[in-house]
């Protein structure tokens, strides 16, 4: 073994010549092979990757969109169409690019939650759970500007609506709007930076979903009880056990996703849109993407356009510090019998919220509204801190492996990475 | 008792799902009668018969006022006409093309790769002769509108005698269907036998409607039949590979549970 080479453990001659100057199969092989992971996780554990998957698809129907789209106003919309029906299997591309959205953000909020209940963001994950949130706040301008590319009313009006949000704020308000859009109204020059943007941000995600993985590898993964894992009795090796769980989960969301592109391309998503922007006609309602409508809720909550700017983004802002609003050392809130109804009711909330915000701006939706949002923000910054003191949470297992062998009985030797070190 | 939570932690997932399907539907809801078309469904295909019907009932009505330009004449191709008939109806309008090597600007027969020709030069124009109303492309107009090819069907048979007590702006109809009731747009498709149809289809108001909305939804959609039968082979392959993945992991997981 000369020196200055990694010692490589593969046998295959030119893998092992390559793992041994730049030992990547190494590297596979430790953070995906035999990475040990706990073994109770349920199929909630599957979605991470379920979105790792989803943001692939993306890219690469996106890559394939974009040669085929002209970002200008008088011809992105006909270009969208002219993929639709003269480019081949375009589309195939579109909608499942644009139901992949949608898929994204649906299986990116059940991941969210997945963390808030079982409670993922507890140390030692807290950076783990704020690089996420960056990723779901990078996913949401990616959609936005995506969502104005074929420029039909929506994205004309949706643009106008969101940019304009910024005018709200004092003095500098006017000008950061006029810089965001490169004028004085959304037009051309936003519809060019909107479409370099949204190529460039995916590639954003990509790197910050580097970080979020690589900083999972180094705590680990929780799991259903929330409690560590105390030695290799409660862990398997990724691969097989959980490459071949999340391959179940996958062909799940195949099915779903494909449902939505084959037959029903254009549920999730506005008639209004398949009419040409026009910037002298303002539709009835204006509706951002069903996705967020939660935020979109908050936002008219508030009579004043400032609170209701701010509301909105501090909606997802308290994400970054729940890990210190929580102040309960339970994870799990299997063990926490008063966090879980406050949770649900949480839970309600952001369904009631997303109902709402496609709702035209009138009683009783805007009383809703209001109490809903009340509510979003109470759970985070008065019911959570006092939970932790208030509630006594159930008792903890001894640990994972115990609840999981109810016979207790001896453990088969595939089900380890390693033999058994301590109990 | 793990079970319990995960089951509720699950239908709250799947309400987050439905919950967007109302939220949709924010616009003034007229209830639409609901009408059976051959592309309804899973299995759902165009009338080919029906289409090209719908396709004279177009040329011969709506495209006065009404442009298509998504459309070229060679996608007719797809309801089944021949090429020479599409060469033939591509040669019944006038197109500007060039310019030619004297720069000049000369009018020459539509060919089967010009797009339909448009009824007015522009919008302005469009506008002029529809008494200020702007008739607009019909190209996706069934995914243009919340309700699809059923509100398109049922906006052509929606033309009413106002009620009582309603007034009715100069120039304007009544519709019972269209958002606000009075639609620019006078009753294009008003009594039997306005169309002849070629194939010798008694052309009664409602063949009339009912064959256009048909070709306005293939207009709209043209990869509607491949889409749909893509899906299903899809699905039902993702069925057995989901069957053939479960069992899999059930066996890679034996030893452990």
């Amino acid at each position: 073994m000369a020196t200055g080479l990694h010692k490589s453990d593969f046998q295959n001659p030119v893998i092992r010549w390559v793992d041994a100057r730049l030992p990547v199969f190494t590297m596979m092989q430790k953070e995906y092979g035999t990475f040990p992971t706990p073994r109770n996780f349920n199929y909630f554990w599957n979605f991470g990757a379920l979105a790792m998957v989803n943001l692939v698809i993306m890219i690469a129907t996106g890559i394939f969109l974009a040669m085929n789209y002209t970002a200008h106003t008088g011809m992105a919309f006909d270009s969208v169409e002219r993929i639709m029906r003269d480019v081949n299997y375009g589309w195939l591309l579109r909608y499942a690019h644009a139901n992949g959205a949608s898929m994204f953000f649906i299986v990116v909020y059940i991941h969210i939650f997945r963390g808030l209940y079982y409670g993922s963001y507890k140390a030692p994950r807290e950076l783990l759970w704020m690089i996420g949130v960056v990723i779901f706040l990078l996913m949401m301008a990616t959609a936005f500007m995506g969502y104005v590319l074929p420029w039909g009313q929506m994205s004309f009006w949706g643009a106008t609506v969101i940019t304009n949000l910024f005018s709200a704020f004092p003095l500098v308000g006017e000008s950061i709007v006029t810089w965001l859009w490169g004028g004085f109204s959304v037009d051309n020059p936003t519809l060019n930076r909107f479409f370099s943007l949204h190529y460039l941000m995916p590639f954003m995600i990509f790197g910050v979903v580097f970080l979020h993985v690589a900083a999972l590898h180094i705590t680990g993964s929780n799991n259903p009880l929330g409690i560590d894992p105390k030695g290799p009795q409660d862990t398997v090796p990724f691969h097989p056990y959980y490459t071949a769980k999340d391959s179940v989960g996958l062909v799940v969301y195949f099915i779903v996703f494909a449902a939505l592109v084959f037959f029903f391309p254009n549920l999730l998503g506005h008639a209004d849109n398949y009419i040409p922007a026009n910037p002298l006609v303002t539709p009835p309602h204006i509706v951002p993407e069903w996705y967020f409508l939660p935020f979109y809720a908050i936002l008219r909550a508030v009579p004043d356009k400032l609170g209701g700017v701010l509301l909105m983004f501090g909606s997802i802002a308290i994400l970054f510090v729940l890990p210190w609003l929580d102040t309960s050392p339970v994870r799990s809130m299997r063990f926490r019998p008063l966090a879980r109804p406050f949770f649900a009711v949480w839970c309600l909330c952001f369904i009631v919220l997303l109902y709402v915000g496609g709702k035209p701006p009138e009683e009783p939706f805007v009383t809703i509204a209001r109490v809903a949002t009340a509510y979003y923000f109470l759970y985070f910054l008065v019911i959570l801190p006092l939970l932790g003191r208030l509630e006594r949470p159930l008792p903890l297992p001894e640990s994972i492996a115990r609840p999981v062998l109810r016979g207790g009985g001896p453990l088969p030797a595939g089900a380890m990475s390693k033999p058994m070190e301590k109990a | 008792m793990p079970a319990f939570p995960s089951l509720r932690a699950l239908v709250l997932g799947l309400g987050l799902m439905a919950g967007a399907t109302p939220a949709l539907a924010a616009s003034e809801s007229i209830s639409l009668p609901d009408t059976r078309f051959s592309f309804d469904g899973l299995f759902g295909h165009f009338d080919r018969a029906s289409a090209q019907r719908g396709f004279q009932v177009y040329k011969e009505v709506c495209s006065s006022c009404h442009s298509m330009h998504l459309l070229a004449y060679r996608n007719l191709r797809q309801l089944g006409l021949s090429e020479a008939e599409v060469a033939g109806i591509a040669a019944t309008v006038q197109v500007m093309d060039g310019p030619n090597d004297e720069g000049q600007m000369v009018e020459r027969p539509g060919r089967a790769s010009d797009r339909f020709r448009s009824p007015f030069p522009n919008e302005q124009a469009a506008r002029a002769a529809n008494n200020g109303a702007y008739p607009p492309d019909l190209s996706v107009i069934t995914k243009a509108r919340e309700g699809g090819a059923d509100y398109i069907h049922a906006l052509l048979v929606g033309y009413e005698d106002p009620p009582a007590g309603m007034q009715i702006a100069d120039g304007m109809h009544y519709n019972k269907y269209f958002a606000g009731h009075q639609i620019a747009m006078p009753q294009p498709i008003s009594s039997d036998g306005q169309v002849e149809y070629h194939d010798g289809t008694r052309a009664t108001v409602d063949q009339m409607v009912t064959d256009v909305t048909q070709f306005l939804t293939w207009a709209a959609e043209p990869e509607l039949e491949e889409r749909k039968a893509m899906g299903v082979k899809i699905i039902l392959f993702l069925t057995i590979l989901g069957g053939l993945a479960y069992a899999v992991k059930r066996k890679v997981w034996a030893d452990v549970h």
